[in-house]
């Protein structure tokens, strides 16, 4: 099963600026070499060998000890609820990697001026609204637990925003310290300044729960909150 | 005002199909990497001709999203630059288990898009995997009503 990425600008001659196209063909450049890298499903991918312990050290691609790197920092700025070493299989940064990669490959619409946009990738969604009279981005947040209407409409300027859930289709997300899955929350939407934190945080406050987890969430990730969150019946 | 901002201002957008992660059935995954623009999702209505219609009219199929219990596939109804109606043309109706939750699932979520219609919604986020499926070929049903 694969992650839809879907790109949206929005801006006067967008269809027609002669800047828009490369910088479009950037952002999916950047998204394929980071697939390469660091899908589990590419047996020849670094994330693979890695995981079957063949990748020395001094092998390893720059954006691999990035994003090694990043997964220490969330493991530690999570309390431990964030831990892609402690995954069913052994370790794997998807769950990292799906926002670090989408809000670095919407960096290069930086250089376009005038334009608004959003990236979303799966569900999780990086924004850029310049301009103080152009309109913020209307995100529908579905509702795992009631289906007949959305748990929030949300809107995004600039910045992240990533809902981590369960629900229906069965659990997914496995809380580190007790190796479980949590069902105390449906689904949970953190926004913040970027992406990669919000996506981080999203994951970890599902599995994580607690009456106090909305005021966990900044305590932890200043700047960030639980925009909507759908708890268990 | 708002709306006007919006007409003044063309959106192009782009999918591609990236990421095959692993779930917990560990299922084979579709190829990644595939563009998904160009071929699909498809217009399937004649262009408006009035000229005082809204660009983005007509009916716009999404692509059919795999989830490890089948595809989900969304079509839009888009008239005067506002979604009018949406339905859930695939769903997985394969096992006693799906059949279960998507016939209660489809109508509901059909509800929920008509919401989106009238919150005026411009991208969806949400997690789970019918709704998943849901929430992406929705969102390329949107993608095609803006190329």
């Amino acid at each position: 099963m694969g992650t839809q990425v879907s790109l949206h600008l929005r801006g006067l001659r967008v269809d027609t600026d002669p800047a828009v196209e490369p910088a479009v063909a950037a952002v999916f450049g950047y998204l394929r070499t980071a697939d390469e890298l660091f899908s589990t499903y590419r047996p020849d991918s670094q994330i693979s060998t890695l995981r079957r312990r063949e990748l020395p050290r001094d092998e390893w691609h720059p954006w691999l000890t990035e994003v090694v790197a990043l997964c220490e920092e969330a493991r530690d700025r999570t309390d431990g609820y964030f831990d892609p070493w402690r995954l069913p299989g052994g370790f794997d940064p998807s769950g990292l990697v799906k926002g670090w990669a989408a809000e670095n490959a919407a960096a290069h619409l930086a250089r376009l001026r005038g334009f608004d946009h959003y990236l979303n990738a799966g569900g999780d969604i990086t924004a850029g609204v310049h301009g103080s009279r152009a309109p913020a981005w209307r995100v529908g947040v579905e509702d795992p637990a009631d289906p007949s209407a959305f748990l929030a409409v949300l809107e995004l300027r600039t910045g992240g925003l990533a809902t981590s859930g369960s629900a229906a289709r069965g659990p997914h997300i496995v809380d580190p310290h007790t190796g479980t899955h949590p069902s105390e929350l449906q689904a949970v939407t953190v926004t913040g300044p970027t992406l990669l934190w919000a996506d981080v945080f999203a994951t970890a406050a599902f599995a994580r729960g607690g009456e106090d987890v909305e005021e966990w969430v900044p305590s932890r990730a200043p700047g960030y909150e639980i925009a909507a969150l759908a708890r268990a019946p | 005002m708002r709306r006007i901002a919006i007409a003044a201002a063309a959106t192009i957008s782009v999918v591609v199909l990236l990421f095959s992660y692993r779930t917990s059935t560990d299922q084979t995954p579709v190829a990644t990497g595939r563009p998904l623009g160009g071929t699909q999702p498809s217009r399937t209505t004649s262009p408006p001709t009035s000229a005082d219609r809204a660009s983005g009219d007509g009916t716009f199929t999404g692509d059919a999203a795999d989830t490890r219990y089948g595809p989900v596939q969304v079509r839009i109804t888009v008239a005067g630059g506002r979604m009018t109606d949406a339905q859930a043309v695939r769903y997985p109706q394969e096992s006693g288990r799906d059949v279960r939750i998507n016939s209660a699932a489809v109508p509901e979520l059909n509800q929920e898009t008509l919401q989106a219609q009238s919150a005026q919604i411009d991208t969806v986020s949400g997690a789970t995997y019918t709704s998943e499926g849901y929430q992406q070929s929705l969102q390329s049903a949107i993608d095609a009503a803006h190329r």
